[in-house]
């Protein structure tokens, strides 16, 4: 069970991540896009995922990451993702809900550049039960 | 890419050409090896099968990621996505050695100033795999 005192709580990310432009490269690719430069919309979401994965497993949080299934998206994109962007992310536990023995949580992640905030991506996550 | 046409019709209502992508398991690897999610559920059949999926089946992300490049051919290049959004409702299902078709469409639901709204369909062997498809795009 996911502990419900991490709602409404913001995680800060546990790495600096650079984007490269092999990194962009490689996404774009398989995709069909071959105009590199700039990230595609999607792009941010490997850092996202990633972010999650370390915060959301912590012990204090819980999640059971063999469970997951990504139930929805969405990116605000402030400007495009770039390569030599660096980005801190943060995750923060929107909510929490419990439907069918499926517990379903809906986390945000702010990634920011410095103090630039350059995307913010919602995600609700499924853990099944 | 996406051949629009051109004639660039920015009208509420108008519908845009359909576009159709193929994916099969060497795509799942590359998505996998290029996004950092090597979830086996998207390349290794026994294991899909043994936590109750029909078959091999795309990462949600590289599905929404797709219709992304649907968008953004129509708006002129990834940089003209301010919001992107889309909810995963099936899967796209990948057996081995075939390709599966991803079918996306889209249809201008709002123009205010440059900001121009698109709702997307998007569908695998005619079966809707993403639902609220939505895109925010300038052009």
């Amino acid at each position: 069970m996911i502990n419900p005192d991490s709602v409404g709580r913001t995680f800060k990310g546990v790495d600096q991540v650079t984007v490269t432009q092999s990194d962009i490269d490689a996404f774009a690719s398989v995709i069909g896009e071959t105009n590199t430069t700039v990230a595609p919309p999607t792009f941010s979401i490997r850092i996202s995922l990633s972010q999650y994965e370390s915060i959301l497993t912590q012990p204090e949080i819980g999640v059971n990451w063999s469970r997951l299934v990504h139930g929805d998206q969405k990116f605000e994109i402030f400007r495009p993702v770039i390569a030599g962007d660096v980005f801190t992310c943060s995750a923060t536990i929107e909510s929490l809900r419990v439907a069918a023995g499926n517990e379903i949580i809906s986390v945000r992640s702010d990634l920011h550049n410095g103090a630039e905030l350059v995307v913010s991506a919602w995600s609700t996550l499924v853990v099944r039960g | 890419m996406v051949d629009f046409g051109g004639a660039r019709m920015i009208q509420i209502g108008t519908v845009l050409p359909e576009k159709i992508f193929y994916l099969d398991r060497t795509l799942l690897k590359a998505y996998a090896d290029a996004s950092g999610d090597q979830n086996p559920i998207h390349q290794n059949e026994e294991f899909a099968l043994s936590v109750g999926l029909p078959n091999v089946i795309a990462h949600g992300m590289l599905t929404m990621a797709l219709a992304g490049k649907y968008v953004t051919d129509w708006a002129g290049g990834s940089a003209h996505v301010l919001e992107f959004s889309a909810r995963f409702i099936k899967p796209v299902i990948v057996p081995a050695d075939v390709k599966t078709d991803l079918t996306v469409s889209g249809t201008i639901t709002e123009v205010d100033g440059n900001r121009i709204k698109l709702e997307l369909s998007a569908t695998s062997a005619g079966i809707k795999v993403l639902g609220m498809a939505k895109a925010v795009v300038t052009k």
